[in-house]
């Protein structure tokens, strides 16, 4: 059983908590690789998928996950909405509760949303993004996905390349990979890098080279383009000269290291194509994880409700 | 807490013996059958089962492993959500005869839920079910075991639990348990 109705960010989460939702997952995955991949788990369940910000595989994986559990699922897209006719969020909220809706999917561009409307409404509340602050299933799916392919979390080396300061996927990240007793590195230009991330029990890396040479596996984050209000780099061309993995800096360390990348790809920026289509980049892997392990929070948080 | 054997080694497997004769009379070479063990209690009695078949016969049949915890009705009734158990169904089973094995029918719902979960890897030709126990007169659903090693009139309170050897117990003994 887990040990929170909400499902807010990975730090209100137990180790114990990620585990169980691993083991379920294994299940899922079985599931979603049958004939049939749908199961009737969720049929009494509606679920409302709130997103205030654009989003298309994180939505996508999500309904994919509550279909495939047979819940209800409704989808409410802040454009052209009543948001934009100056609705507050909890009015919102309410009157799509007021529909009977029993669990909440929601993407958020400010941090600490869906912390505020779990305070305000009974629904059980899942974290889909909110603003820089958490991404939670996608670092579940991440934490998922290294365990998939490397046996376990505990103890390996995994360094989070790129725009930490803008990055939600890396701040679950660090806390979902120490809570599961691995070591963690960020590695990216220093405008990129907020000073307090040292307090996270992070080591920081400025050189990629050096941060492969350490790491069993290379998180890749994109570029956030519509974050960069301030330009934190010169050019795309230079983070990708200094920042950017190709096949060369992999065929020069001495070991092979599993490459991972959140999605969406920016081809040649973050990653270059063949480095992104090699057999040791798990990209695809964590799409699918992400289905598998969405439907094992959603179950989970359901049987709590 | 009062207990009762109601099968104990020597006569448990007197009883696999019986069963998997049934199961040779009834499906000859097993060209077209094969066999689902229920989580958790169907998997060590449909493993003996397979080997007693092979045993007796020499013949090899497919076995599977189905965990209906997805497809159970009591999801969310209980104080704790139901954690799965691995399904691991290696074979085909359209148009095949599927023998659904569980060591006890109480309610039928389990075996409701199995038949759903089943389902879900194809269409079968024909299904039919081996228990070890089948607690008379207490289901809630109109479902009849095919094959019964004891029949056994029990009340709501009781419980039947297994002690397998695999499992690390000294005997293999099936308790009737007064709560």
């Amino acid at each position: 059983m887990l040990s929170t109705k909400h499902l807010l960010g990975i730090k209100d989460l137990t180790r114990e908590d990620l585990e169980l939702i691993f083991q379920t997952a294994d299940q899922f995955k079985e599931v979603i690789n049958r004939p049939i991949k749908k199961v009737p788990s969720l049929r009494d369940i509606t679920i409302a998928n709130v997103f205030f910000e654009n989003s298309t595989r994180t939505k996508l994986s999500f309904e994919l996950a509550e279909k495939r559990l047979s819940a209800d699922v409704i989808n409410f897209s802040s454009s052209g909405s009543s948001v934009k006719k100056g609705e507050t969020l909890l009015d919102t909220v309410n009157n799509i509760l007021s529909m009977k809706v029993d669990m909440i999917v929601m993407r958020h561009s400010s941090p600490g949303a869906p912390h505020f409307l779990a305070k305000h409404i009974d629904a059980t509340i899942l974290n889909a993004g909110d603003g820089t602050h958490e991404h939670p299933t996608q670092a579940i799916l991440d934490s998922y996905s290294i365990r998939e392919k490397l046996g376990e979390v505990e103890g390996k080396k995994v360094v989070i390349v790129g725009d930490i300061l803008h990055s939600r996927v890396a701040l679950s990240n660090i806390f979902a990979l120490q809570k599961l007793g691995a070591e963690v590195m960020v590695c990216g230009p220093h405008t990129l890098i907020p000073k307090y991330i040292k307090d996270l029990g992070v080591i920081v890396e400025h050189d990629l080279k050096k941060a492969l040479q350490w790491c069993d596996v290379a998180n890749m984050l994109r570029i956030q383009m519509e974050r960069q209000l301030v330009k934190n780099f010169p050019s795309v061309r230079e983070y990708s000269q200094n920042f950017g993995l190709n096949k060369e800096i992999l065929e020069s360390l001495d070991k092979e290291i599993v490459v991972m990348h959140p999605g969406p790809i920016n081809r040649g920026v973050e990653i270059t194509s063949d480095v992104a289509d090699a057999e040791n980049a798990i990209i695809l892997d964590q799409v699918e994880n992400g289905v598998a392990t969405r439907m094992a929070a959603l179950y989970l948080l359901a049987g709590k409700s | 807490m009062a207990k009762v054997s109601i099968l104990h080694s020597q006569l448990l497997d007197i009883t696999i013996s019986r069963l998997s004769q049934q199961l040779i009379e009834n499906h000859g070479d097993f060209s077209n059958t094969v066999i689902i063990g229920l989580q958790q209690g169907g998997i060590i009695l449909s493993d003996r089962i397979r080997q007693r078949i092979f045993e007796l016969s020499n013949i090899t049949v497919p076995v599977g492993q189905l965990d209906i915890t997805f497809h159970r009705d009591d999801f969310r009734r209980g104080d704790n959500i139901l954690t799965p158990s691995k399904t691991d169904i290696p074979f085909l089973i359209e148009d095949m005869n599927v023998i659904l094995i569980d060591d006890v029918v109480f309610t039928g719902r389990s075996i409701r839920s199995a038949l759903d979960a089943m389902m879900a890897f194809g269409r079968p030709s024909k299904v039919e079910l081996l228990c070890l126990v089948d607690r008379k007169y207490s289901r809630d659903l109109p479902i009849e075991p095919t094959y019964v090693g004891k029949v056994v009139n029990s009340i709501q309170s009781q419980y039947i639990t297994a002690e397998w050897k695999e499992e690390g117990h000294e005997e293999d003994t099936l308790w009737l348990i007064n709560q």
